[in-house]
């Protein structure tokens, strides 16, 4: 029984491995590839960090279960091994460690400056559109083609609500606030999320790689209904961008009456 | 109550007159001798003042470890009402959907509002009514004067009010539940971040439920707030003689410095909760109190008029992670304490790194006041903190390596003793490792940003406050239930409750790493909703179904508890063969612990010592005088 008990201890871990490594071909895994230059850098200092996390983890269970799979097959008239520790081993033990964990700290420093520093922000983007999160939606508000956004509205604001259109490969910055409670803008398969705090206007940025529509959601509770905070985010090329503006400005100062061009084309 | 405030002022008079001498370790029987007020032992005390309004430290530690585990069975079944919504969306509950739908919802489903404050609930019950009491209220309170030698805790009636401060807190949580019409308990999370919280119009719960839990909360502070004042002064004045600091087990250490952690953090979250009270307070009784703490200009919540103020909704997560993140230590350095008395017992050696054990606890309990900002990494303070939170947090892993190696250490080469005792804090040892590890993920602030309220947090703590901390507790249950009642529990049950909890566990929690990675955020009602979670439908059913069957389990830890008050097999003074000083005094303890008053000798750890085997025995007490012929040990 007592090598029963030892090897549940090195039983378990293995299955835990085994679980991690089938993962990612069951769907277990990210929500697709990072689909922006931010989001690669994550992935890549998540794997860096798997990969120490994953050595230290087997080390260290596996040590465990030998440790009592000795106890568990020694004589039984054998003594115990009197010792009150070992100078040696606890600064091996302090000093290993620590240096890693300092060799983790520094690599993750460029990326949090370039994500986060607005200094640091890349200098060709620009600001496409201000994410107003509400109980329980997004409103999206566009400057009015031509102009800057800023913080206040202005006439002619373009407004939508759950989705937000951006063009494809250069950076973008979203102002982020809220009109109530907190929220968090999470995109996860853009590796993106800020949370948006009352009083506060937070520009994120971030650089979409490829076209596509990606998933917009909340991550900081917000009420009852923080899981149908539902969005979009609609990649497109820049060309596509412009012209659902103009759609955009166009539906919203439509009035009802038929346009020259609409009724010249009938 | 007369009596009782009699009584506190006796104490504190007998303390400032004597009770702080310094220069030498006071013995225990001279600064609380028997000429005591509180000194029943002679004459027949009625039921009600032996066991219900009781002064001695044994029977409040039994009364703490009692509540807490019936409140840990409520709180496990709001978390498996959680599950159930994760499994089954939208689905009537079995059996308890009935009752649900008595009160709430319709015909037993669980609605949103139903649901946030389940989990809301689920971790207020498990922190501040559970984990917490149980460590230092249980068994802080049953230990500290078996274990440093003394006949009660300094201060008995501050003793007996810390328990009884318990129950109001228990009625305010309980209340919250259906002050609201029973529509809505409080959902705004234990963190309750405003504006969620502090705006009755944010959510349906904001209203009456949520200044319940804030009043709930401030009187479980109370409560945590004389227990660490009363853990201090008997720490530090009431030693036997010859116990010196260092030759404290690891237990006392733990709860010393976990009493410093709680004197220290606490009063700003009781600060923190008195300032969200003012906020609401306007909106809840008509007065002049028109404090904006937390409220900025211009919020229009739920349609409402928008509000007027100045206020920073940051400024209560600074203020509550300032307390709450060396709560996760008080949550987890007394079990780590024990769980070290324990190892070093069953594996019949001295605690591998005795000093290092010490200095590691008090890194974590220093550094652990300053790694609160990593719980903000995404909340827009100001990106030089992160870097800087980042660093500090990364640094707090280190002495937790060192303990995990001593730990490893101590069983390294030992004669095990393969009981559940043993099994349990292996456990607690191999979870530690999983919930530290994915904890440096969540420090890297670039990874966290994605992980941040995602299931990979849920995974990490759990990892921390279950399978370390409940593990570690189920073990010292069984160790120390010998000296609390004078029988022990039965080794078998407590073997499969073992089995069962420890794959219940991890087929619960470690496949939540998976759901984080993925991408699922926390707190969601329906994850299903969105079309990137929809393939997770399938793991949250197992995950699920291994809750349920963790959760049946602690019915064998229950049963064998309240079987083994009656029936279990009787043991003497010392069943372990274990070396402190708890295990001189009969079992259980009558009034006043120690019928020979105890003197100490040497550490808690030699097991196994020249000494010991001199004497012919694998362990030496505390008390055993220095053998002769055996040469005295070089220090270490």
């Amino acid at each position: 029984m007592k090598k029963f008990w030892a090897l549940f201890f090195f039983f378990w871990p293995t299955v835990a491995i085994i679980v991690c490594a089938i993962a990612p071909s069951r769907g277990w895994w990210f929500p697709g590839a990072p689909m922006s230059r931010t989001g690669i850098q994550i992935d890549g200092l998540f794997y860096l960090i798997l990969i120490i996390v994953t050595i230290t983890f087997v080390g260290t269970q596996y040590v465990l279960g030998y440790a009592l799979w000795r106890g568990a097959t020694k004589d039984p008239r054998e003594k115990a091994f009197f010792s009150h520790g070992s100078h040696k081993l606890e600064i091996i033990w302090t000093i290993v460690p620590s240096f890693i964990l300092v060799f983790i700290s520094l690599s993750q420093l460029d990326v949090l400056a370039e994500i986060r520093v607005i200094s640091k922000f890349p200098e060709k983007s620009t600001k496409v559109a201000e994410v107003k999160a509400r109980q329980f939606e997004w409103r999206i508000r566009y400057p009015k083609p031509g102009t800057e956004l800023t913080t206040e509205e202005n006439p002619g604001d373009l407004y939508f609500v759950n989705e937000l259109h951006v063009p494809t490969g250069k950076p973008v910055i979203v102002n982020l606030r809220t009109q109530d409670v907190q929220h968090a803008f999470f995109s996860p398969q853009l590796r993106v999320k800020q949370d948006a705090v009352p009083g506060l206007v937070i520009p994120i940025w971030f650089d979409v790689l490829e076209v596509g529509t990606y998933d917009l959601v909340c991550a900081e509770l917000c009420g009852w209904g923080h899981y149908k905070m539902k969005a979009r985010i609609v990649a497109q090329s820049q060309s596509s961008v412009d012209k659902y503006l103009t759609q955009l400005t166009a539906d919203q100062n439509a009035d009802g009456t038929k346009s020259e061009a609409a009724k010249s084309g009938e | 109550m007369d009596v009782v405030a009699h009584t506190l002022l006796k104490d504190i008079l007998q303390f400032s007159t004597q009770g702080f001498d310094m220069a030498t370790v006071s013995p225990a029987l001279d600064t609380h001798g028997h000429t005591d007020d509180h000194s029943h032992a002679h004459h027949e005390q009625s039921f009600i003042a032996k066991y219900v309004f009781s002064l001695d430290h044994k029977i409040i530690g039994i009364q703490f470890l009692m509540t807490t585990l019936i409140m840990l069975m409520v709180g496990g079944a709001l978390a498996l009402a959680v599950r159930w919504q994760l499994a089954f969306p939208w689905e009537n509950m079995p059996v308890v959907g009935q009752l649900f739908g008595l009160f709430r919802s319709e015909g037993g489903q669980i609605s949103p509002e139903f649901y946030t404050m389940l989990f809301t609930m689920h971790a207020s019950v498990m922190i501040f009514l559970v984990i917490i009491p149980i460590l230092a209220g249980a068994f802080g309170n049953f230990l500290i004067p078996l274990q440093i030698g003394t006949d009660d805790m300094a201060f008995p009636a501050l003793n007996m009010l810390s328990y009884w401060f318990m129950w109001p807190a228990i009625v305010c949580f309980g209340c919250s539940f259906f002050v609201a019409g029973g529509t809505a308990g409080p959902g705004n999370g234990w963190t309750s971040y405003p504006l969620l919280s502090d705006l009755p119009q944010a959510a349906p719960g904001s209203g009456a439920p949520q200044t319940f839990w804030l009043l709930g909360l401030t009187l479980v502070g109370i409560s945590s707030m004389m227990g660490s004042v009363n853990y201090l002064t008997t720490i530090i004045n009431m030693r036997a003689p010859g116990m010196t600091l260092f030759r404290m087990p690891l237990t006392i250490w733990s709860m010393f410095i976990t009493a410093i952690l709680q004197a220290f953090a606490l009063p700003v979250l009781t600060a923190a909760g008195f300032m969200l009270l003012f906020d609401r307070l306007n909106s809840i009784l008509p007065t002049d109190i028109h404090s904006v703490f937390f409220i900025p200009a211009n919020i229009i919540v739920n349609n409402a008029a928008p509000t007027v103020g100045g206020g920073q909704p940051l400024l209560w997560q600074h203020l509550f992670w300032f307390y709450s993140h060396p709560a996760v230590y008080i949550m987890l350095l007394p079990a780590m304490g024990m769980v070290s008395d324990m190892l070093a017992c069953m594996s019949r050696k001295p605690v591998f790194g005795y000093k290092p054990m010490v200095y590691s606890m008090a890194a974590i309990a220093g550094l652990g006041f300053i790694v609160w900002g990593h719980h903000m990494f995404t909340s827009g303070m100001n990106p030089a903190l992160g870097m800087t939170f980042m660093t500090s947090t990364m640094m707090i892993a280190l002495p937790s390596a060192i303990k995990v190696f001593n730990w490893i250490g101590t069983i390294w080469g030992g004669d095990l003793k393969f009981n559940a005792v043993m099994l349990n804090c292996s456990g607690f040892v191999a979870m530690f490792i999983v919930g530290g590890l994915s904890g440096i993920f969540m420090a890297a602030v670039p990874v966290d940003i994605y992980f941040h309220d995602t299931y990979f947090i849920v995974a990490h703590f759990h990892y921390i406050l279950f399978g370390t901390t409940l593990f570690g507790v189920f073990a010292a249950i069984q160790f120390w239930f010998p000296k609390m009642f004078g029988r022990e529990m039965n080794d078998t049950v407590q073997k499969w409750h073992f089995a069962l909890s420890f794959i219940g566990f991890n087929c619960t929690f470690f496949p939540m790493h998976l759901l984080g990675i993925a991408g699922m955020p926390r707190r969601y009602a329906d994850p299903y909703l969105h079309g990137y979670l929809e393939h997770l439908l399938p793991m949250n059913r197992f995950i699920t179904v291994s809750a349920i069957v963790m959760g049946f389990a602690q019915f064998l830890l229950l049963g064998n508890f309240f079987y083994s008050i009656f029936r279990g097999k009787k043991v003497g003074r010392n069943p372990w063969n274990a070396n402190g000083l708890e295990w001189t005094a009969p079992s259980p303890p009558g009034h006043g612990n120690f019928d020979i008053a105890p003197v100490v000798y040497r550490g808690p750890y030699e097991y196994s010592s020249p000494e010991a085997e001199a004497i012919g025995q694998d362990y030496i007490l505390q008390t055993v005088p220095h053998v002769k012929g055996v040469p005295k040990l070089a220090k270490h």
